[in-house]
């Protein structure tokens, strides 16, 4: 046995965009234990829906994470209107859908960036980026929001996209769709990329199932779960099968990923199409009383709600279990037996957002 | 539109056996919650198997609340374990990654418990407008 060293990685590290905090037990350069901490940015999100009004909370339900915040608001609505029985009208479920995959695009493009420029890719990084910006400005001009959209609400959607927009959309992400293939076609086929991924922090089928993955840690190891098969929103009207990969190492996550923005393009593609005429939105009246498990598959994986009322507009209890609190155990479980400089490329593949996971 | 769950009442002292029954049939540990209901703590344990979605439920009160761990059968609920020591006071048995109330760096102990815990609000100025 070599000598041990206690090495702190982070809350503040070059890789890092939020605070996290990892213990690395490392046998000269190997890592044999990591113990992870968080709590630098507890909020008390969860605590706040004993003071605010259950329509206001959708605000704050948006406001848990800067990246999938249009999806966190969809999983609030979407518990509070079953709770409450409220006819969503279809055209709503299929703004919710149109608008939750660019969310998934734009989260696994920024995804893509911080991941090359963790394995120091720089250009790849700016070029994930800059489609990106694509992304975001369709967001914009159909929410009026590039982070926070604002555009769901308890009852169904708070703007249409008119016909002309539809059409508009398509034709950009058909260009967005090309450009994407150039930067995936890097990700997957450079030999400089595929060094630092392939063969790295894999993770089982059995162990992703044991450690209680999600999303693409989860379906990176083989595992065909995705909370869309819940036919939530529009889903139960489009076509749609996860992508999984069977390899479990970072390769496998990071290929999930890129072949889900070609999904979610098809996604789109198949809402606006499919999308009726009607009506947005339904009045509501009256306040939750009930209690109803709400789940949605984020970009991240699987989040669920637990959401409680008693018929008062206060809710008693709303509860936020974000992929990336259910992705830890599996990222502590990568670590053990990996070379310390891969540390920052394996806490990347699970992709973590850590204002999400502390709420 | 949500699928059809199951909700099971179940014992504490049942906890680790049942719980150990749902890792032999595959079932991965989906969350754990507590939700406090005036004098009691109401735990959710929930699980998922191909989008079955199963949830063990029982009180315990609200001070002195005592679980026993179920580490030991699901490793990653470590996390959960912490949290819920951390936020709602309730005492893990057996946490095999125990991080003793550090889990969680909050102002107060235990907030969730408390009608009186301080509510988020917006950020202050600093002096000098910085």
């Amino acid at each position: 046995m070599g000598n041990r060293t206690l090495i702190p990685f982070g809350p503040q590290h070059p890789v890092l965009p939020e605070p996290i905090h990892i213990d690395l037990v490392v046998e000269d350069e190997k890592v044999v234990e990591a113990v992870p901490s968080i709590g630098f940015i507890h909020r008390g999100l969860e605590k706040l829906v004993e003071k605010k009004d259950f329509i206001e909370y959708v605000y704050v339900a948006e406001r848990i994470c800067g990246i999938c915040s249009f999806i966190h608001g969809q999983t609030y609505c979407q518990g509070i209107e079953e709770i409450m029985k409220i006819p969503v009208p279809p055209r709503a479920h299929y703004l919710r859908t149109i608008w939750g995959e660019l969310s998934r695009i734009h989260s696994h493009l920024l995804w893509a960036g911080l991941m090359a420029d963790a394995f120091g890719f720089e250009s790849l990084f700016m070029h994930s980026w800059r489609v990106r910006e694509r992304v975001l400005d369709l967001i914009e001009a159909t929410t009026g929001g590039r982070v926070i959209f604002g555009s769901c609400k308890v009852g169904g959607a708070r703007r249409d996209i008119t016909p002309e927009q539809m059409h508009w959309l398509l034709g950009e992400l058909a260009e967005i769709e090309k450009e994407m293939r150039l930067v995936v076609d890097i990700f997957l086929n450079d030999n400089s990329v595929k060094h630092r991924l392939c063969g790295v922090g894999v993770i089982s089928k059995d162990d992703a199932v044991a450690l209680g993955a999600v999303g693409p840690t989860l379906r990176g190891s083989g595992v065909a779960d995705d909370m869309r098969l819940l036919k939530y929103a529009a889903f139960g009207d489009l076509e749609f099968q996860p992508i999984t990969r069977s390899d479990g190492d970072s390769y496998s996550r990071c290929a999930v990923r890129c072949s889900e923005l070609f999904q979610s393009v098809d996604l789109i593609r198949q809402a606006a199409v499919r999308i009726p005429a009607g009506e947005i939105a339904v009045k509501v009246t009256g306040a939750p009383d009930g209690e109803v498990f709400s789940r949605v598959e984020q970009p991240r994986g699987e989040v669920v709600y637990y959401i409680k009322g008693n018929g008062a507009k206060n809710l008693v209890r709303f509860r936020a279990r974000t992929p990336t609190f259910a992705n830890v155990p599996a990222l502590v479980k990568m670590l053990a037996g990996c070379e310390l400089a891969d540390v920052p490329v394996l806490v990347l593949t699970i992709d973590p957002c850590i204002s999400c996971t502390e709420r | 539109m949500i699928e059809p769950q199951t909700t099971i009442a179940i014992l504490p002292e049942t906890l680790v056996a049942e719980t150990r029954k749902m890792r032999d049939q595959g079932y991965r540990l989906v969350q754990i919650c507590v939700t406090r209901l005036g004098e009691e703590l109401e735990l959710n344990y929930s699980f998922d198997l191909n989008r079955r979605f199963v949830n063990f439920r029982f009180r315990q009160p609200k001070t002195g609340a005592r679980v026993p761990s179920i580490t030991p059968v699901y490793w990653c609920a470590f996390s959960y374990e912490n949290e819920i020591s951390d936020l709602f006071g309730v005492q893990v048995d057996g946490n095999v990654l125990d991080f003793k109330g550090t889990f969680y760096m909050t102002a107060m102990k235990h907030p969730f418990i408390h009608d009186d815990a301080p509510i988020p609000t917006a950020a202050q100025p600093l002096p000098g407008g910085q």
